[in-house]
């Protein structure tokens, strides 16, 4: 696996800004906008400039910031999976984003008329180009997509992944995610006044809205003979999936969480494991109002009064959107590998509409299994199960 | 395995393709270089105040979906799977020029809302109350062939049985003047345009939604077996003939089997040795085209695979198809090529029902 985030810039890092409980919500350095003073994000502190010397990328390149992100973080899991060659076996790269390459549009929209030297970046707009810029710079030639479902866009990634191996169709895919702040998601979000001024609250009875972050994760998944074959270290198992749409509202989620609840169902069902396997959930959790009560209700609707311990993650990161779920995969293994459970930060008050209360310190306990929830605009509900390899 | 089915279509296009016939009526426009979508008759499946609100790619996909499922006599799926390059871009045009235009204040999250790529998809299973599995894919010229592939897989493996997937892409005045900049649209001097005879660079942009009903069991609508699928994300010129021959290979097919195949050409002179690549393995073929019709967009297949489900149900070419003179008597297996830009190259296999 690979991550950068606003807590790190990698698994390393990234775990242990997890276990300190040191959060990645600042004030913005590099973002124009007249939000500055008042709202936070979780920004990675790699200006554009730095990224491109990192991944020497030749002075024409015209990624935009999400391809840097996006190429970083894959670049790292390939690493980290030991792939010498990435063709060897058949192999394909399943990204996500909501903004592609918007951070160049929205800075060249009228620019672009005048300043030819640009121009390059026209092309980087569209989401599926990001996938190709970091396809192509790890030399994949195969299956290439891309899943933009909002918010459970990553979720999707990985379980498109799951699915393409399953079927014999690919030995080897890299899947996840990878969003860049940009002016446009700021502005919607802040127009739907669902960003808070402070830090966000998960599950606390006065949350206020969420933190936009920044981020890109990925994970190599493999089938089972090339597990055998090339005698690779198994992170962790994908157990199960699901997908459900809450086919409520196009922005809110319906406050009986149906969407949530029928996507937790599924992975169950493609698990075969029982509720009570399951020792952490980590909850998506934005501290929205709308989604805090709605997931609320979906876990009691699954879990119903023996909820396993749950926790947002969001406090660290921010919501990191078409990333979040690839980021909170990460964060779900490394719950497996060492047995911990992350605290959900500034929480102080229980909801008044149930009384579920989110681990909010570090607890360290035998973690089998971990369900990791994540829904986007669109009603789009995912769940994913991990296990301990 | 289950077998996959093609039961039930829908395509708004350019051409009047929403409806019953086959072509028997078109336009071809050589001298513009965009074309809008015919629109259909809105108000059969959207409320009219709905249809002010919408942008055009969210009343066409939806138009089509349920043209489709109307044609295949589904009330409900199990899934909804969108394809999309540019997703709702009417709407993330005009939430960025809000922005910008009055620096970042007063601004409404109307448009923010629609300009989601996955708002189709969305509003399509809002619409009807599915609860199902959604995606939406953005993966350029394989956004559609992205859905498709995730849908056969679903109905192979026997975790869905009914499918609705489809494709939508609409045009963007602001977009249409960046693309014309950068020459990915033809210069209106270059008319009129001939897509089968580049002398320019760039294309006709159309726009358009196609989506389909597919089933693990064949009904008497049934208009195709989806049999198989493969993308490739980049490839070289010298590529596309194992690509094609590779592909047949797997599917016990040789080159002679194929009873037509359904080519992509846009009329992009800096990308149209894909395709010449691609036809000189099929010079005693069928050969057919359709984006003199539809115009290209990432979508732009939808119309394509609408065209050939008709070929395989009718059994018959329309003339306006036709590359070459060469029909056949019976079409039983119909392949379709199509890439954009070098890049998102993808095939797609038809049966015929009963083969």
């Amino acid at each position: 696996m690979g991550i950068i985030s606003s807590i790190g810039n990698n698994v390393e890092e990234n775990y242990s800004a997890l276990i300190q409980g040191k959060t990645g919500i600042t004030q913005t350095d590099y973002l124009e906008t007249i939000h500055k003073d008042t709202l936070k994000f979780g920004e990675i502190k790699f200006s554009n400039a730095e990224l491109e010397k990192i991944l020497n990328l030749s002075p024409d390149h015209r990624f935009p910031r999400t391809s840097l992100l996006g190429t970083f973080a894959a670049k790292q899991a390939v690493e980290n999976a030991g792939i010498q060659e990435v063709n060897e076996v058949p192999t394909g790269l399943i990204s996500s984003t909501s903004v592609g390459g918007m951070d160049k549009t929205e800075k060249y929209f009228y620019e672009y008329f005048d300043n030819e030297s640009v121009r390059k970046f026209i092309l980087s707009h569209d989401a599926g180009e990001t996938s190709h810029q970091i396809a192509d710079y790890l030399g994949i030639k195969g299956f290439v997509t891309t899943i933009s479902t909002a918010c459970s866009s990553a979720a999707n990634a990985i379980m498109l992944g799951a699915r393409l191996i399953q079927s014999g169709q690919l030995e080897r895919v890299i899947v996840g995610g990878s969003d860049a702040l940009s002016i446009f998601t700021i502005n919607g979000f802040n127009s739907l006044m669902i960003l808070t001024d402070g830090v966000n609250t998960p599950f606390d009875q006065n949350r206020k809205g969420l933190n936009l972050g920044e981020a890109a994760a990925y994970l190599v998944l493999e089938s089972d003979s090339q597990v055998k074959k090339a005698n690779k270290n198994v992170l962790a198992y994908l157990s199960g999936f699901g997908n459900a749409n809450d086919a409520f509202h196009q922005t809110a989620s319906s406050e009986n969480g149906e969407g949530a609840t029928l996507a937790m169902q599924k992975a169950f069902v493609v698990s075969g494991l029982k509720t009570g396997d399951i020792d952490y959930i980590n909850a998506h959790g934005t501290a929205t109002p709308n989604n805090d009560l709605s997931e609320g209700r979906a876990i009691q609707n699954v879990f119903g009064n023996t909820v396993p311990v749950f926790s947002s993650t969001k406090p660290f990161t921010g919501h990191t959107l078409a990333a979040a779920a690839s980021v909170e995969a990460v964060y779900s293994i490394l719950a497996l590998q060492n047995n911990v459970v992350f605290p959900n930060m500034n929480f102080k008050t229980p909801m008044q509409e149930f009384g579920l209360v989110p681990q909010t310190e570090l607890l360290e306990r035998e973690i089998n299994h971990v369900l990791s929830n994540s829904f986007g605009f669109g009603g789009n509900c995912s769940t994913l199960i991990f296990s301990k390899s | 395995m289950e077998k996959c089915y093609i039961n039930g279509i829908g395509c708004v296009s350019a051409q009047k393709t929403f409806g019953a016939g086959f072509l028997d009526e078109v336009e071809i426009n050589t001298t513009d270089n965009v074309l809008s979508a015919v629109n259909p008759d809105y108000k059969a499946f959207i409320s009219p105040g709905a249809i002010r609100r919408m942008a055009k790619g969210v009343k066409m996909g939806i138009s089509a979906s349920q043209f489709a499922l109307d044609d295949a006599g589904i009330a409900m799926p199990d899934a909804v799977i969108t394809g999309t390059g540019m997703g709702c871009i009417q709407d993330s045009e005009k939430f960025l020029k809000a922005i910008i235009n009055n620096k970042e204040e007063f601004l409404t999250p109307t448009s923010f809302i629609q300009s989601t790529h996955n708002t189709v998809g969305a509003q399509i299973a809002l619409n009807m109350q599915c609860k199902g599995y959604n995606f939406t894919y953005v993966n350029g010229a394989v956004s559609l062939e992205s859905a498709l592939l995730d849908s056969k897989m679903q109905i192979e493996s026997g975790e869905a049985k009914t499918i609705l997937a489809g494709g939508v892409d609409e045009t963007s005045e602001h977009t249409i003047s960046l693309y014309k900049l950068i020459d990915l649209i033809k210069d209106s001097t270059d008319a009129p345009y001939d897509v089968l005879n580049p002398k320019s660079k760039g294309v006709v942009l159309g726009e358009g939604a196609g989506f389909f009903v597919l089933e693990n069991k064949k009904t008497a609508n049934t208009y195709a077996v989806f049999e198989d699928i493969q993308m490739r994300n980049t490839l070289s010129e010298s590529e596309v003939k194992p690509f094609i021959t590779d592909f047949l290979n797997s599917n016990h097919l040789s080159l002679s089997e194929i009873d037509a195949i359904v080519l992509g050409n846009n009329g992009d002179s800096g990308f149209d040795h894909y395709y010449r690549e691609a036809t000189s393995l099929f010079s005693e073929t069928p050969q057919l085209y359709y984006k003199h019709l539809s115009g290209e967009f990432y979508t732009a297949s939808t119309f394509g695979i609408w065209a050939a489900v008709q070929v395989l149900k009718q059994q018959q070419i329309p003339k306006v198809l036709q590359i070459n003179k060469i029909t056949k008597q019976q079409y039983k297996s119909v392949l379709l090529y199509n890439q954009y830009r070098g890049k998102d190259h993808s095939l797609i296999l038809l049966k015929h029902v009963d083969v």
